[in-house]
C-alpha cells in the first residue's frame, strides 16, 4: 500500500488514517499552511506548524480543534511517523514529511527557496517518493534576487513620488504583503493598507514578529493621508471603486505571473514586478534533485510539463490532479476577509 | 537600445493613451534622429528585410539552453511571443551593449548574404551584451510586430506635438512608399510632400460604426447613402504618367492587379480615386474569398485572372488636375467622379452607386437588401462633408447590417497571444450532425475579461486530451457565433467558409441537445451564397 494516496477528498495516508491539505471535511487534517485553498473548513481536528495555529484560527474560526507543532519535531499516527519542515512560502508554511516502516513521502505544500527572511529558509528533505507543487514549472519561470526587485520597488515609488502620484500595491494578503512590508518597511513616510491586509498584519506584530507599524484605511481617512505614501491592498481590490480615493496613484502588482508581459497588460497594471512566493523553475529542479527521491508526483501548476522533464531526466515522475490554487498564483484564491469600503 | 527598451516597456504596460503619448513625445524629442526615424518605421508598419528567421532564432536558443523542444514549444505556447519566451528563456545577459537602435537594425539588414554561421555568431553575441527587456526588443526586431497599442494616430499625434506641425499634414508626409534606409526624418517631414514622392497616397478617411440607428443623423436630404463593400479599400493615384495602387493598409499592390493598368492611358494626369478593389463577375460582386486568392500571390496567374477578376468600385475624388480637392464638398467631388468614371467609360473603373431614398424608413429597407446585393451594409455621407484625415465622428457613418448567427458548442481551446497570454481564449466550434460533432469555425473574439477568466478556468479543468497546444474539451459550453457571411468551401469538414466570425454571447441558458445542427449551416449556405 502507498504510504500517501490521492483521494477525491485530498492526499490521504491510510495506514495513520489522515489527511494532509483535504479539499473536504475530514475527521483529521495536516495542514501545511493556512492559505485557503490549503486550510479549508469543516475538518474535525487540525495540525499544523505552532506559528499557522493563530492565522489558521483568524482564518477558520477561534472554536477549531487545532494542535501546533514545531519543524522537526515528530508525531505518531498508529505507527505511521509525520513531521512538519520550513518551506519558505509564508509564515508558518510547512512540508510535511510522513514515514512508515523504512519508507519516507514528503509532500511539499507550496514552497520557495529562497529566504524571504520572515517565512522560514526552506529545507530539502530526504525523502523515497516527493510531492511537489509546481505552479511555475516552465523555464522562462526564473526570478530575480528578491533584493533587485524590491531595489525596482523603491525605485517605481520614488519615481511616483516625483510624478505626484501615491504608489498602490496588490498582493496577496497573507504572504506577499508581509513579505513587501518587511522589505519596504521605510520606503514612505507611512504606510497605509486595506483591511483585509491590516488585519493578518496586526495579528503578527501582536505575535513578535518584526514587521513595520502600517495604518488601515478606513472611509474616514482623509485624502491627504495616502500623499506620496504606499497603500497596500489585496488583488480582490483591483478594478473596484476603493481604488478611487488614491487618484492620483500608480498601481503595482506584485506576482510571479508578471514574469510575462501578456499577464502585466492584463491586469492593467502600471507596473508589474515578478515577486512570488514559489519556487522558480531553477527553484523546483534543485529542490527534487536535493530530496534525493526516486519518485516524484507533480501538482498544481505545469504539472505534465515538469513532469515530463523529470522524467526525461532520469526522476521518474507523474501528474497528479489537486484542487489546489490551480496554475494562478493568487488570482483565484478567494479573498476570506471582506472588502471594505 | 535601452531608451528603445524603456520607451517600448512604457508603451505596452501603459493603459492611458496619455502616458503613451507622452513617452512617445519625450522619446521623438531626445532621441538620436536615425533611431527617431526607425521607431516612426517600425510602428507604421515599414519593418527592415527579414535576414534572420524564427527557425534559426528557436534553433539557437535551444542549442544555448540545451531545452528538449518540447518544453521550449510548450514555453512559447504560454508566453504566446517567441521573441519573448526566448528572452525568458536565454541565461542572463552582460547587458555591457552601448550601441542606439539603429546600430542593431544596421547590422541585421547587413546579414542579407551572410552565411548562418555568420548569423549565428552575431545573434548570439547580441544576446550576451543585451540585457532580458533589450533581448526581447531585439528579438522582435528580428520576429516583428510590436503589438503594443500605438495607433498611427498615436504616432501622428506625438510627431505633431513634437515638430510642431498639423496631424493632418503628418498623416499626409508620413503616408505611402517611403524607406527608412534612404531618407530621414527631416526629409521625411518637409514640407513639398507629392513633388518629392509621386506615388503618396492620401491618409484614408475611415467611418465609425452607427450604433442605433439613422434618425438622430437629422434629415436624409443632408445624407448620401451607398452600399458597403466587402473588398479591400484602396487608392488608385495618376501622377507623373505613372499609375499607383495602394491598400488601405498602405501596401502598394499595382503589381497584383493588372487589370488596371489600362487606367494609366485613360485616367488624366493629377488624379487619386478612393474606392473598393473588388472581384467582380457579369456586373456583381463575388464573395470576399475569390478577392483572398489574389491578395497572397506575387505573380498572378492567368487562370486567377479568369476566376477573379478585380474591378475598382470608386467612391471618392481626393485629387482632380493635380489639385487636393479633399476639402471641396462631398456633392462636387462626386459629381466630378461620376463625369470621371462615364468619360472614362471602362469596365475595371465603376461607380459605387448612390442610394436614392426619402426618408430613414425606406433607408432601413434597403439596408435589409445589402446581402443580395453582395454588400455588407450601407456606408452614409453627408453631402458637404469635407474628406478628413483617419477615424472622424460626425461625417461618415457605417451602417452595417446584422451578422448570421449559429448556436454551437465549443470543442477545442487554445491559449491566446499578447495580452492573453497563459489563457484559453482562441476556440474551435462544433454544430450537430446526428450524434456526430462537426467542427465548422474557429473564433478569437467577443467575450468579455471575466467570461475569458471564466472559460480559461473551465477548459484547465475540462479537457479529454491534449494536442500539442490544443486541448479538446467536453462538449459542453454553448456559444452564438455571429459571422458577416458564408461560402462553400472544401478546405472544412463542414464543408463552409465563415467571414468575420466571432462570439456573440455565451449562451448558459442552452444545453448542447439543442444547438444548431450541420443542415442549419447548410440552409445559411444556401440562402446567402453569392
Amino acid at each position: 500500500m502507498q504510504v500517501l494516496q490521492f483521494t477525491d477528498k485530498g492526499i490521504y495516508c491510510p495506514a495513520g488514517d489522515f489527511y494532509i491539505d483535504p479539499w473536504q471535511p475530514v475527521e483529521r487534517a495536516v495542514i501545511t499552511h493556512a492559505h485557503s485553498d490549503h486550510a479549508r473548513y469543516g475538518s474535525k481536528h487540525y495540525l499544523c506548524q505552532h506559528d499557522s495555529v493563530y492565522l489558521l484560527q483568524l482564518r477558520l474560526g477561534q472554536d477549531i480543534s487545532v494542535q501546533g507543532v514545531a519543524y522537526g519535531e515528530v508525531i505518531r499516527y498508529n505507527g505511521v511517523s509525520i513531521s512538519l519542515h520550513p518551506a519558505g512560502h509564508i509564515i508558518g508554511s510547512a512540508q510535511v514529511r510522513v514515514q512508515q516502516g523504512n519508507e519516507v513521502w514528503v509532500f511539499s505544500g507550496d514552497y520557495k527557496v529562497e529566504n524571504d527572511g520572515i517565512s522560514g529558509q526552506f529545507e530539502p528533505v530526504p525523502c523515497n517518493t516527493f510531492i511537489t507543487e509546481c505552479t511555475f514549472g516552465l523555464p522562462i519561470y526564473n526570478w530575480q534576487p528578491q533584493a533587485v526587485i524590491f531595489s525596482n520597488i523603491r525605485q517605481w515609488v520614488q519615481d511616483n513620488q516625483a510624478a505626484g502620484k501615491n504608489s498602490v500595491i496588490l498582493g496577496y494578503s497573507l504572504g506577499k504583503a508581509q513579505r513587501l512590508l518587511y522589505h519596504l518597511r521605510d520606503v514612505t513616510e507611512q504606510i497605509w493598507a486595506h483591511g483585509a491586509i491590516y488585519i493578518p498584519h496586526q495579528l503578527l506584530r501582536e505575535k513578535g514578529w518584526d514587521l513595520p507599524e502600517i495604518h488601515r484605511i478606513t472611509p474616514e481617512t482623509p485624502a491627504s493621508a495616502y500623499k506620496n505614501n504606499l497603500i497596500i491592498g489585496p488583488p480582490s481590490a483591483a478594478d473596484t471603486s476603493w481604488m478611487r480615493r488614491f487618484n492620483p496613484y500608480a498601481l503595482g502588482v506584485c506576482s510571479g505571473w508578471m514574469q510575462v508581459r501578456g499577464n502585466m497588460r492584463r491586469r492593467n497594471a502600471d507596473a508589474g514586478f515578478a515577486l512570488s512566493d514559489h519556487a522558480d523553475w531553477t527553484g523546483l529542479l534543485q529542490a527534487v534533485r536535493a530530496t534525493g527521491a526516486e519518485k516524484v508526483y507533480t501538482t498544481h501548476g505545469f504539472s505534465s510539463a515538469f513532469a515530463r522533464y523529470l522524467t526525461e531526466n532520469g526522476i521518474p515522475a507523474q501528474e497528479v490532479k489537486t484542487e489546489y490554487g490551480d496554475t494562478d498564483e493568487e488570482l483565484n484564491i478567494p479573498e476570506t476577509t471582506p472588502n471594505e469600503q | 537600445m535601452k531608451e528603445f527598451a524603456t520607451l517600448i516597456r512604457i508603451l505596452s504596460n501603459s493603459t492611458k493613451t496619455n502616458e503613451k503619448l507622452d513617452a512617445l513625445s519625450k522619446y521623438m524629442a531626445t532621441a538620436d534622429a536615425a533611431d527617431r526615424l526607425w521607431v516612426l518605421a517600425l510602428f507604421t508598419g515599414r519593418r527592415p528585410k527579414r535576414t534572420v528567421n524564427a527557425t534559426q532564432l528557436s534553433t539557437w536558443c535551444l542549442q544555448m539552453t540545451g531545452l528538449p523542444s518540447w518544453l521550449y514549444e510548450e514555453c512559447y505556447h504560454t508566453v504566446g511571443d517567441l521573441a519573448e519566451t526566448i528572452a525568458l528563456l536565454l541565461p542572463p545577459g552582460k547587458s555591457i551593449s552601448v550601441h542606439p537602435l539603429h546600430y542593431w537594425i544596421d547590422q541585421l539588414i547587413q546579414l542579407e548574404k551572410a552565411d548562418e554561421t555568420t548569423k549565428q555568431t552575431f545573434i548570439l553575441k547580441a544576446w550576451e551584451e543585451l540585457d532580458t527587456s533589450e533581448r526581447f526588443v531585439f528579438n522582435k526586431l528580428i520576429t516583428g510586430g510590436f503589438r503594443i497599442g500605438v495607433s498611427q494616430k498615436m504616432m501622428v499625434n506625438a510627431l505633431a506635438a513634437t515638430y510642431d506641425i498639423p496631424a493632418a499634414t503628418i498623416s499626409h508626409m508620413i503616408s505611402g512608399n517611403w524607406d527608412p534606409q534612404k531618407t530621414t526624418i527631416e526629409a521625411l517631414l518637409s514640407e513639398n510632400i507629392t513633388e518629392a514622392d509621386a506615388s503618396k497616397p492620401f491618409p484614408f478617411y475611415l467611418a465609425y460604426a452607427l450604433e442605433t440607428g439613422p434618425a438622430e443623423l437629422g434629415v436624409p436630404e443632408q445624407w448620401q447613402a451607398e452600399w458597403k463593400w466587402d473588398g479591400i479599400r484602396g487608392q488608385i493615384i495618376k501622377r507623373n504618367g505613372q499609375l499607383f495602387v495602394w491598400s488601405r493598409g498602405e501596401e502598394l499592390i499595382t503589381e497584383k492587379f493588372p487589370e488596371y493598368q489600362p487606367l494609366l492611358d485613360l485616367l488624366p494626369e493629377g488624379t487619386v480615386l478612393d474606392g473598393e478593389i473588388l472581384t467582380f463577375a457579369d456586373g456583381f460582386p463575388l464573395p470576399f474569398q475569390t478577392l483572398q486568392t489574389r491578395i497572397g500571390r506575387k505573380n498572378v496567374t492567368r487562370k486567377q485572372l479568369q476566376e477573379a477578376p478585380v474591378a475598382f468600385l470608386s467612391y471618392d475624388l481626393l485629387e482632380w488636375e493635380g489639385q487636393d480637392i479633399r476639402t471641396t464638398a462631398l456633392q462636387e467631388r462626386r459629381q466630378l467622379l461620376e463625369q470621371l468614371v462615364e468619360k472614362i467609360n471602362h469596365p475595371t473603373l465603376r461607380l459605387s452607386p448612390a442610394i436614392t431614398f426619402h426618408d430613414w424608413g425606406e433607408l432601413a429597407a434597403f439596408r435589409l437588401q445589402a446581402r443580395e446585393k453582395g454588400s455588407e451594409g450601407l456606408m452614409l455621407k453627408k453631402l458637404d462633408s469635407a474628406y478628413q484625415v483617419g477615424r472622424k465622428r460626425g461625417d461618415w457613418w457605417k451602417w452595417k447590417i446584422d451578422p448570421l448567427t449559429i448556436d454551437a458548442v465549443m470543442i477545442y481551446a487554445q491559449k491566446g497571444h499578447g495580452r492573453r497570454s497563459n489563457l484559453y481564449t482562441d476556440y474551435t466550434f462544433a454544430v450537430r450532425d446526428g450524434e456526430q460533432l462537426v467542427s465548422f469555425t474557429k473564433a478569437y473574439s467577443g467575450l468579455t475579461d471575466k467570461e475569458i477568466n471564466e472559460v480559461d478556468n473551465w477548459v484547465k479543468r475540462n479537457s479529454i486530451e491534449k494536442f500539442g497546444p490544443v486541448r479538446t474539451v467536453k462538449p459542453e459550453l454553448v456559444f452564438e457565433i455571429g459571422f458577416e457571411g458564408i461560402a462553400a468551401s472544401n478546405r472544412h469538414k463542414s464543408g463552409v467558409a465563415l467571414r468575420f466570425p466571432r462570439i456573440l454571447r455565451w449562451r448558459k441558458d442552452k444545453p448542447v441537445t439543442e444547438i444548431n445542427t450541420l443542415t442549419d449551416l447548410q440552409q445559411l449556405l444556401q440562402m446567402h451564397k453569392q
